[in-house]
């Protein structure tokens, strides 16, 4: 007799913590993206120019285009461990829903390297010139974009699954889909640093997001069933 | 009404037969139809006034572009009729699409640059249009790079089909990117439903050039099918009669 199921949001909440566990029991891969983030920022006054005044105009692409990096060397191993060890296969025999598990997975994901990231963004953007009265902004952008790349890319992370050496090819098929996240999110990150109302491009990015996190686990989920044939 | 023949399409040999047969009527329509289309639209129909000479391009860079994104969206229909009902001639379809796609894309980039030299003084803006298209013609490289990665076939085939369906996206954004944006590339000048912006001698060669570049694209495509379902079938007894006759 098949015994009933725990409901799929408790269950994708469960991920969440199990995921969140793990990830503070090995500390260092929280902090590689994070310090690739600040390394690939300190890049730009060392090959342009020092000048703040000349750092400030380019400050939210700056920002926008080293948390885009850090966060697509953070997807690699959004699923890699556990589809090593057999976890995303007992995932997928559990009799639970695929979809809300890396729902929750992708969510954990974010929390360990969006959030962290959008809360540095701020800190780097003042080296960079931008007035810490901007911080605010700084960081609900970066949130929102990383929440969306990370769904959005939770798919590609799927579909390099049986690749060996996906990391460059996770890029190639991200960075495509990731565009509309650039450009909506750096343009509000440059509204907010000038003190502007920066609604209408977070509104989009609002949309992004929710377009992803409702349609990107389903195709991550088929993608996970594909690896695993 | 029976779905016979659709399930006939998923059988390899049929395809292969009726994918040959097929061939030489797009082919040889397409050539008659490209050759008629450039004379007139590179002889025969007026100078622009604005652009002089140079307008002359878009016989071939409206076809391709437009093509472009027609070819993307057929190879992820396929692809997703390949994932939902498990046809692997419909993924081969969709594996023969891509390089066309790709060789389309480059094909209108190129043309658009050409161009774009001496009309706006560059050959290249970074502009929304164009951004986009080059966007597209990635995401062929990507949905190609996939497919290569793969040693199972059956693998490759389905997870590219993933990635081809997920890359729809894109599509809506070329196509209104001169709408929604400010954008340096000039609007459409044809519509289904509105009056086109477009003198009727300019129009009826670019017209015939998009039909035929559509009908090339549909010979290509079924000349690579035939080789993509050979590769596949290479095991299979019917490929030995197919060949020899």
């Amino acid at each position: 007799m098949p015994h009933s199921l725990t409901p799929p949001l408790t269950a994708a909440r469960l991920v969440i913590a199990r995921d969140l566990t793990l990830a503070f029991r090995r500390p260092e891969q929280l902090l590689q993206p994070l310090a690739f983030f600040v390394m690939v920022t300190m890049l730009f006054p060392l090959s342009v120019s020092p000048e703040l005044s000349q750092l400030r105009a380019i400050a939210p692409g700056v920002l926008w285009v080293a948390a885009l990096l850090a966060a697509l060397l953070a997807l690699d191993f959004l699923f890699r461990d556990d589809a090593q060890d057999g976890t995303l296969e007992q995932y997928a025999l559990s009799g639970q829903s695929l979809t809300w598990l890396l729902l929750g997975k992708t969510a954990a994901h974010w929390l360990l390297t969006g959030v962290p990231l959008s809360l540095m963004a701020p800190l780097m953007g003042y080296t960079l010139g931008v007035p810490p009265a901007a911080s605010a902004g700084i960081m609900l952008t970066v949130a929102l974009g990383s929440l969306a790349l990370s769904f959005i890319g939770s798919i590609g992370a799927a579909l390099t699954l049986g690749v060996r050496r996906g990391g460059v090819l996770l890029s190639i098929l991200i960075l495509p889909l990731a565009v509309p996240i650039l450009i909506f999110g750096s343009r509000a990150t440059e509204l907010a640093i000038h003190g502007e109302a920066y609604v209408a491009p977070m509104e989009l990015l609002g949309a992004i997001v929710v377009l992803s996190f409702t349609l990107a686990p389903l195709a991550a989920a088929a993608a996970v069933r594909i690896s695993l044939e | 009404m029976t779905w016979v023949w659709f399930h006939r399409l998923g059988s390899p040999p049929y395809i292969y037969r009726l994918a040959g047969r097929l061939t030489p009527w797009f082919g040889w329509i397409a050539a008659v139809l490209l050759l008629g289309a450039l004379f007139d639209g590179l002889v025969i129909a007026p100078p622009d006034y604005q652009q002089g000479d140079g307008f002359r391009i878009i016989y071939v860079h409206v076809p391709t572009a437009v093509l472009s994104l027609t070819i993307y969206t057929s190879m992820a229909v396929a692809a997703a009729v390949g994932l939902i009902w498990r046809i692997k001639v419909a993924h081969a379809a969709a594996a023969a699409c891509a390089p066309v796609g790709a060789s389309f894309a480059a094909v209108a980039l190129a043309t658009g640059m050409l161009w774009g030299k001496p009309m706006w003084g560059t050959y290249w803006v970074w502009d929304p249009r164009l951004t986009s298209e080059l966007l597209t013609f990635f995401l062929y490289l990507g949905y190609m790079g996939l497919r290569a990665s793969f040693d199972d076939l059956q693998r490759a085939d389905r997870a590219s089909a993933v990635l081809a369906i997920v890359g729809v996206v894109n599509v809506p954004i070329v196509k209104y990117s001169v709408v929604w944006w400010n954008s340096l590339h000039q609007g459409s000048s044809l519509s289904l439903t509105g009056k086109d912006t477009i003198a009727t001698p300019m129009l009826v060669p670019l017209l015939v050039s998009m039909l035929g570049f559509t009908l090339f694209f549909a010979a290509i495509v079924l000349v690579r099918l035939r080789a993509e379902v050979l590769r596949r079938e290479r095991a299979a007894s019917w490929i030995g009669e197919a060949i020899a006759t």
